[in-house]
This record gives C-alpha cells, sequence and structure tokens, in this order.
C-alpha cells in the first residue's frame, strides 16, 4: 500500500535485568498509514512504552538488545541507521514525540522559551527550504511558535516562553509538549501515554486538540494507551499488545464491534459497567524473562488447547482490514 | 544479609577495603606478637637512632632508635580505639536525636536541628581543636573532642530519613494500629534506615581517623611516648631529608586505613543504598 | 525582587547560625575547663595574676553575665591578647587573613577547572577503565592526611629536586602590601618577578589542598551528570533530536553544576580545615600558622578567636553559596 507510513515487523528486543533476560518485545508487527491514529493498547508492562521507544531508536543502549525484525518508515530501515543520522534527520523532524510527563520532560533550569528556541534552530521545517538568512529565518520561526502556541490555546503565548517550566500549569505543559512535537512538521508523532499524568477533567481537552491538530496536518499519530475509552474517542484504528506481542489489528469501529481475541473481549468486559460492576482478568501478566510458550495468552485463557500451548497463532484476517493473532478467534465456531 | 556479602564480594574495591580494615583490627589485636620489639613502645635505644629500613628495623628506627614498625603496630591500637569510642558515641548521640526530631514535628524538633547545624556550620577539625586544646592532650579528650563534632552528622542523616519513613505506607499503618511512639521509630522506622546509617558510619570512620591523626599531628593527641601515628609524622619533621621512613611509614599507614574505611563504605552505599542500586543496574 | 527576598530570608538564619556558633565557643571557652582564668594566663603565671585575671574577666560572675559580656567583647572585635605575639588576637588575625584567602582561593579555582571536567568525563564513560580509574584515585584522595601528603611534597620537590621553595609566601619581604594579595598586589604593582614568586611559593600548598578538594568535585560533579542523564529532559531531549553535544554541555551540565555549586560551601569548609596543617607545614603566613604556633604555646585566646573566626568565614561563605544556588536556580523560591 503506497499510503503505509511505517511498517515494523517482527521486531524482538530483550532486556538485562536482575532476574534474567527478558523478552519485552516478541516479534511485533505493527503497521501505521500516513495521516492516521493508531491506538496501542496495553496493560503496563506490555511493551507499548519499549515499542514507542524502539521506533524512536532511544532504548538504553547498555541494558536492552534488538534481537531481530525491521523497522521500515518513509522506505528507510530505521534499526540500519546509526545514532547521529538518527538524531540529525529523524528524531524531531520526521518522528516527534509527546512524553507521559510533561511534568519531568521539561528541563527545569531554562526557560521555555530557550527549549523551543534550540528545537527550532535544529529542527525548524525552514531549514529544509533554505534561501533564508540565519536572522530571517529566526524572525520567521518566532511568529511560527507563537502562532502554534495559540493553536494550541495558551493564554499570552510571549509570556509563556519566558517562564520557567515549573512556573507553568500540567495541562499547559502538556500543550507546550504537543506545540513542539508539531513545530518540526513531523509525520509522525508518538505520543506515549500523554495524559495519564494529567487531572481527567484536563485529559479530555488535550486529546480533543491533539486529535485536531494532528487532522489538520495529516500527522499520523502512534497514541500508546491503557484506556480504552480515550483509545475509542480518538483513535482511528487499534493494536492490541499483551506481553510483548501483538494480539489483534482493527478499525476502532470493528474492533469494538467484533473484537476477536479473546483478550481483547475480556479488557472489554472488564469496563466498568451498570450491569456487570467491575470484572477483571483472572490469572496474572507472566513474567517476561520467562515466558510461556505459543500463545503468550494462553494460560489465562478459556479458549485454550494443545496448539495454543505451542506455537503462536499467525495473524489472521477475521474482517476488513482487521486481524486477530488467534488460534480459536471468538466467532469463530472450531 | 548475605545477599548483601555476595554482591560487595563482588565488587573487588569494596573487598580491598574491608582487607584493609581486617589487616589493622589484627595488627592492633595482635599487636604484642607481630611486633619485631614490643617494648620500644616506651623503652629507646641512642645508639640506633634514625637508621633507615633494614633487617633488624624492617622500617627503621626514629629519634629515640625505637623500632617504627613496632610502634606502628601499637599505634593501631590506638587509631582503632580513638575511631571506634568516638564514633560509638556520636551514634549514640546523634541517632536519638535524629529520630525524635524527626518523629515529632514542632518547636523541640526545629531547636535540636538547628543546634546540629551550628555544629555542622564549622569545620569539624577547627572545632575539634578548640574543644581538645581546652581539655589538654590525652586520649579521652580526643574522642571527646571527636564526639562532640561528629554527632551531628548522624543527627541529621537520621533526621532527614525518618522524615520521609514517616510518609511510607507501613509506617503510616503501625501508627494507625496503635503503635506505640517507641515501638515504631525502633521497631518499624531504625531498621529501614540502619542501611544508611551503616554507610555513614563507615565513611564516618576514615574521616575520625583522619582527625584524630591530625590533632596527633598539631600535638593535641596522647602525649609522647603514645605511638600515635599523627604525632610520629610531627617528631619525624626535624630529622628530614634524611630519614624519610620516619614520616613516610606512619603517613602511609594512616592512609590504608581511611582507605580502607572509603572504599568499603563506598562499595557497601551501591549495594545498600535503593536510589543508587536503581541507577547501577543498567551497568550490567 | 525574588533575589531580594530569597537574601533578606538566608539572613534571617544568619544571625541565630552565628550566635550559636559564639555559644559553643563561650561553651568550650568558659564552661568545660576547670579554671579559665589560668587558661587565659598562660602556664607560667602565679596565683596572685590569676585571680587579678578571673576579677577582670568576670569570672566570679554567673554564666549568663559572662556570655552577654563576651558578646559585647567579641562585636566590639575584642578577642583578647595573645600570649604568643603579645598583640591584639583580632589584630593579628585580620593581618594574617589574606595570606589564607589567597591560598584557599587560588585553591578552590585551580580544583574547580580540574575537577568539573573530569566529573563530567568520568559520567559519560560510565564503567570505563577511566572512570575507575578515577573512582579510586579521588576515593585515595579523600584518604590522605594532609599534613602527610605536604610532607611527602615538601621531602621530594623541595629538598631532594629542590625545584619549588621550601616554605614561605614569598621570598624576602614581598610586595607593597595593597590589598595582601600578593597576585593580586603583584599585578597592580605589574612586577613579574614578585608574581612568579609568589605563584612558585603556592604550587605545593595549592597541590596539596586540592587533592581532596578535586576529589570531592569530581565525585559531585560525576553524580550529578549521572542524575540528570538519566532524568525524564534527557530522555525527552534525545527523543526530539536534540543534538548530543548540545544536550550534554548546555542542558545535562547547568543542572549538575548547580549541584556543584552548592558543594562549593562545603569544599571551602574542606579547604580552610585542611589549611590549618598545610599552612603549618609550608610555613604559610595564615590563620593556620598561627593557630598551630597558639596550639603548641597554648596561647588560649588566639585559639578561640581563630575558632570563631574560621567558624564565622564558613557561615558567610555557606551563606553566599545559599543566595548563589537560589540565584542560579530557578525553581528555588523559598
Amino acid at each position: 500500500m503506497t499510503s503505509e507510513l511505517i511498517a515494523v515487523r517482527g521486531l524482538r528486543i530483550s532486556f538485562a535485568s536482575d532476574a534474567g533476560i527478558a523478552r519485552v518485545l516478541d516479534g511485533v508487527d505493527l503497521t501505521i498509514n500516513r495521516g492516521e491514529i493508531m491506538g496501542l493498547i496495553g496493560e503496563s508492562g506490555c511493551g507499548k512504552t519499549t515499542l514507542a521507544r524502539a521506533i524512536l531508536g532511544i532504548l538504553p543502549r547498555n541494558a536492552s538488545r534488538i534481537d531481530g525484525g525491521d523497522i521500515r518508515f518513509e522506505g528507510r530501515a530505521l534499526l540500519d541507521l546509526d545514532e547521529a543520522t538518527l538524531a540529525a534527520e529523524i528524531r524531531g523532524r520526521r518522528i516527534a514525540y509527546i512524553p507521559q510527563d510533561p511534568f519531568t520532560a521539561f528541563n527545569p533550569v531554562f526557560t521555555i522559551g530557550t527549549q523551543i528556541a534550540d528545537l527550532m534552530r535544529f529542527k525548524s521545517p525552514l531549514l529544509r527550504e533554505g534561501g533564508l538568512s540565519a536572522r530571517e529565518r529566526r524572525r520567521a520561526d518566532h511568529a511560527r511558535v507563537i502562532d502554534l502556541l495559540r493553536q494550541v490555546q495558551l493564554p499570552d503565548p510571549e509570556g509563556v516562553l519566558r517562564k520557567y517550566p515549573h512556573e507553568v500549569s500540567g495541562g499547559q505543559r502538556q500543550r507546550l509538549m504537543i506545540a513542539m512535537a508539531l513545530l518540526p512538521e513531523p509525520r509522525l508523532v508518538i505520543a506515549d501515554e500523554p495524559t495519564t499524568a494529567l487531572d481527567v477533567t484536563v485529559q479530555a481537552q488535550i486529546l480533543k486538540l491533539l486529535k485536531t491538530l494532528a487532522r489538520d496536518r495529516g500527522v499520523a499519530v502512534l497514541f500508546t494507551t491503557h484506556d480504552l475509552g480515550t483509545a475509542y474517542e480518538i483513535c482511528d484504528r487499534i493494536t492490541v499488545m499483551y506481553a510483548g506481542q501483538e494480539a489483534e489489528e482493527a478499525p476502532v469501529a470493528s474492533f469494538f464491534d467484533r473484537p476477536s481475541h479473546p483478550y481483547t473481549r475480556k479488557l472489554l468486559d472488564s469496563l466498568p459497567s451498570s450491569e456487570n460492576g467491575i470484572r477483571g482478568i483472572p490469572g496474572e501478566i507472566p513474567r517476561l524473562v520467562d515466558p510461556p510458550p505459543g500463545c503468550r495468552f494462553h494460560p489465562r485463557c478459556d479458549r485454550a488447547s494443545e496448539v495454543c500451548r505451542s506455537s503462536r497463532p499467525p495473524s489472521t484476517p477475521v474482517a476488513e482490514a482487521h486481524t486477530v493473532r488467534c488460534h480459536h478467534p471468538l466467532g469463530d465456531v472450531t | 544479609m548475605l545477599r548483601i556479602l555476595r554482591k560487595l564480594a563482588e565488587d573487588r574495591a569494596a573487598l580491598l577495603g574491608l582487607l584493609l580494615i581486617v589487616a589493622l583490627v589484627i595488627a592492633a589485636i595482635l599487636a604484642p606478637l607481630l611486633s619485631t620489639h614490643p617494648a620500644d613502645v616506651a623503652e629507646f635505644h641512642t645508639a640506633r637512632r634514625l637508621t633507615g629500613p633494614n633487617p633488624e628495623n624492617w622500617l627503621g628506627t626514629d629519634r629515640m632508635g625505637s623500632d617504627i614498625y613496632s610502634r606502628l603496630l601499637f599505634g593501631a591500637r590506638i587509631t582503632i580505639t580513638i575511631a571506634v569510642t568516638a564514633i560509638t558515641v556520636a551514634v549514640i548521640i546523634g541517632v536519638p536525636i535524629g529520630l525524635v526530631a524527626g518523629y515529632y514535628e514542632g518547636l523541640g524538633s526545629d531547636l535540636l536541628m538547628r543546634l546540629s547545624d551550628i555544629f555542622l556550620a564549622v569545620p569539624q577539625i577547627v572545632l575539634a581543636i578548640a574543644i581538645a586544646q581546652t581539655l589538654g592532650p590525652s586520649i579521652e579528650n580526643v574522642i571527646l573532642a571527636l564526639s562532640a563534632t561528629y554527632w551531628p552528622f548522624w543527627a541529621r542523616l537520621v533526621f532527614a530519613e525518618t522524615r520521609s519513613m514517616k510518609n511510607e505506607p507501613f509506617v503510616e499503618a503501625a501508627i494507625a494500629l496503635g503503635c506505640s511512639p517507641w515501638r515504631v521509630m525502633v521497631l518499624h522506622i531504625l531498621p529501614s534506615i540502619s542501611s544508611s546509617i551503616i554507610v555513614r558510619t563507615t565513611i564516618g570512620m576514615g574521616g575520625t581517623i583522619l582527625t584524630a591523626a591530625t590533632l596527633g599531628f598539631l600535638g593535641l593527641g596522647p602525649p609522647p611516648p603514645t605511638p600515635e601515628w599523627g604525632r610520629t609524622i610531627a617528631e619525624s619533621r626535624e630529622f628530614l631529608p634524611m630519614a624519610w621512613w620516619y614520616a613516610a611509614f606512619p603517613g602511609l599507614a594512616i592512609f590504608l586505613v581511611v582507605m580502607g574505611f572509603n572504599l568499603l563504605g563506598d562499595g557497601l552505599r551501591d549495594v545498600l543504598d535503593p536510589r543508587l542500586r536503581r541507577a547501577a543496574r543498567h551497568d550490567k | 525582587m525574588k533575589t531580594l527576598v530569597l537574601m533578606l530570608n538566608r539572613l534571617v538564619w544568619f544571625a541565630p547560625t552565628l550566635l550559636g556558633l559564639l555559644a559553643i565557643v563561650f561553651f568550650i571557652s568558659h564552661v568545660i575547663p576547670a579554671d579559665p582564668a589560668a587558661f587565659v594566663a598562660g602556664e607560667n603565671a602565679t596565683p596572685e595574676t590569676i585571680a587579678a585575671i578571673r576579677a577582670r574577666l568576670g569570672l566570679d560572675q554567673p554564666l549568663h553575665v559572662q556570655f552577654w559580656r563576651y558578646l559585647e567583647s567579641i562585636v566590639q572585635g575584642e578577642m583578647g591578647r595573645s600570649i604568643y605575639t603579645g598583640r591584639p588576637v583580632a589584630e593579628d588575625l585580620m593581618s594574617r587573613l589574606p595570606a589564607t584567602l589567597e591560598l584557599t582561593l587560588v585553591t578552590v579555582v585551580f580544583a574547580t577547572l580540574l575537577g568539573v571536567p573530569l566529573g563530567v568525563v568520568a559520567a559519560l564513560r560510565r564503567n570505563s577503565w577511566l572512570d575507575h580509574a578515577l573512582r579510586v584515585i579521588t576515593i585515595a584522595g579523600l584518604a590522605i592526611a594532609s599534613f602527610w601528603f605536604a610532607i611527602l611534597l615538601q621531602l621530594t620537590f623541595s629538598m631532594r629536586l629542590g625545584i619549588t621553595p621550601l616554605h614561605g609566601r614569598i621570598e624576602g619581604w614581598g610586595p607593597e602590601q595593597i590589598t595582601g594579595f600578593y597576585i593580586v598586589d603583584a599585578l597592580i604593582l605589574q612586577d613579574m618577578e614578585i608574581l612568579l614568586d609568589a605563584l612558585r611559593h603556592l604550587i605545593l600548598p595549592v597541590i596539596t589542598l586540592a587533592v581532596p578538594a578535586t576529589a570531592t568535585i569530581v565525585r559531585f560533579t560525576r553524580a550529578g551528570v549521572l542524575n540528570a542523564l538519566q532524568s525524564n529532559y534527557v530522555l525527552y531531549e534525545t527523543a526530539m533530536g536534540y543534538p548530543r553535544r548540545l544536550v550534554i554541555w548546555k542542558y545535562v551540565l547547568r543542572n549538575a553544576l548547580i549541584g556543584t555549586v552548592t558543594q562549593i560551601g562545603l569544599i571551602f569548609g574542606i579547604l580552610l580545615a585542611g589549611a590549618v596543617v598545610v599552612e603549618a607545614v609550608f610555613d604559610w603566613p595564615g590563620l593556620g600558622t598561627f593557630a598551630v604556633n597558639s596550639i603548641l604555646s597554648s596561647d588560649y585566646n588566639a585559639v578561640m578567636g581563630f575558632t570563631v573566626i574560621v567558624g564565622a568565614m564558613f557561615i558567610v561563605v555557606n551563606l553566599v553559596v545559599d543566595i548563589l544556588h537560589g540565584m542560579i536556580d530557578p525553581r528555588e523560591t523559598r
């Protein structure tokens, strides 16, 4: 497909820990098309942050190892690029990042203006065009910054630039983070649980803002969350991850209408409702140092059979653009 | 406990430190057996004065002709006595003050901490000099001067740790369950902060030995003929550059012992301090 | 305005701390000794002299009256007479202050210029052979008795090799007293010969004092840089493709140095304490030599005066460092 922006194939990553080697990602596939908002859903520890960081190439070098797989972004194999190229040409240029915790992601001892100015010095889209003197470019960039700060609905943009991070509220900081992610006009924004650190009342506004701005600019977003409700509101498609593997991938409507993976089903059932109250998923998240063989969900799955214990299910289409990795998907009689 | 020892054993530097400390303790305990001239602590042989290292006097002799090696071994006893007693007293004063001031909030706690801040506001050696000078040169007075100047380190540390421990769920739970303050402090808080105290104490030993040696060098330590290491170096000065061994070996002894405590303290901190442990894991 | 509030805030604590110091010194000098008058009079005094001194000092008065009198005399700059020099202690101390300050300030500059880059390099090359070597060297630096190291340096470079002066601050009389700092005075007088001679005399004492100071700075800088490197803002800056150089030498270093600045107070304390014995070994005509001579001659007033002066200097330095820290760390708003 020509609209494919990034394709992760068979990505395997392990971490060294006190308990041994943890296989945090084990053969993950993920595709994001241009301009699409992809929700990456899973419990904490399922590997969604690791996947997000692997795409950016910012995993801790001495503790993690890439064991295999491939990340293709705009036709380039990201895993083959060296650190300098990644830093100069990919990060902050083509792929931007919105962190989980806007409280600590700003450097505490520089003004917000300094940090944005440094970003623009190296990542301004105007750098690509050329023909402008450094001074003209700075002036044009400044105007763009102010304009975008207005669009993320920050009152008094000029004043905010002179402030230190601790002087603005958490919601405002996350608005700044969104603005900073969009300033370089990237093709993909990775938003790693961007609202979990914020008050519930602020969360909705920030998400709506992110969605609108990304749509207007045709920017694709990889949005990780453990909250199905949020995903439903802003995503075009959803990928569910379980214990370092993707389980199901579907357009948002199809995902909620006919969840096919038993894990997805249980995830949806665990949403509190007036009929069911609160229901958990029995069993425990597997230890990644010593994961179950085959389908990693089988110890908690009531549909599990012998084949589930021995081999990982292939990716099987169940509907239009909807695939599932399960030997016994729901709605399937066998 | 075993886990800590095993981790420590992996750290060669800390192991070396432990070895140096063990060597010091053995030297002190077995000084009469290990020394070649045990009587030389008090005796002198003017005929042999200021001879360089030789088969008879391994590390040479001093201005009185006494064997430096033997005197160093007996000096280890003084060093250990001073450091262990002074630190014990400092811990006994400092820890309860920090614990109580950290547990109760109020004017009394503030005053206690202000007091320790004032002690910390002056370099330890300077206060120790003033106290030792007032009391006169003796081993007891050195101990007194050191414990009087070093206790605030433990008070400060224990105060800070206790304050943060008070917000830990298990401490809040113990308080809510109606445990007496004394019980909470001694049975719940103290065990949880003991590793910080151990680290501080290990490093404190090194500092105390250095300060004690400095007092000895300044003539404020135990009087002659005590074979105190700092005083020996002071004595040697008028015989330089000829009698280099006279100054070199006592200083080397101080260095090795303090190094031992510092290495061990550094290693212990890596093993015991959970905040640093998290960071250290990324190295493997 | 913020700075002013901060300064006032710190100054409020200055007075009680100084008062506390005086109370401690008063306790040591007036309460601990069985007969303070005998101490003040010295070893060879007759009973009549002692009685006269007791009356003159008001030692027959209640303690709080004595303390008040003691405070009054200190405020008036009256610290009694030295039996060693026969001059007022305050005068002696003041005339020796520049020598000690010159020595310690040169050492602080030297130790900072050496220690900060080494600390940064150790953190960046964490667990390299260089880092391990620096760890052992800094621990050793803090374990060495400075009086012993001073003697070894003297023995090697002055006595055996004859390339540095054995002791003193200058050959002959030294420059005309303008500031009392020989380096500054030589520069004002544009006297190269005196300048070089003063520098030559500084070499060994500065090296001796700089060993523990540099070790402390290296360790704190290393810890500060490591702390910053593991922070969320460095992760964010990396994810957004800020150049590595910029991240380390601008963003990380500023954060780390704020911590190091606060340690300068501590380092200054190490230096003042170290100066006592180092000055004595090198016969440096400063406060340290004065204190040691006073101890040797049981010059009681002089020792107490020295304690007050050094304690007060230390408190002032900490006050300045505190204010400085408040000014360079934007988070500090108390």
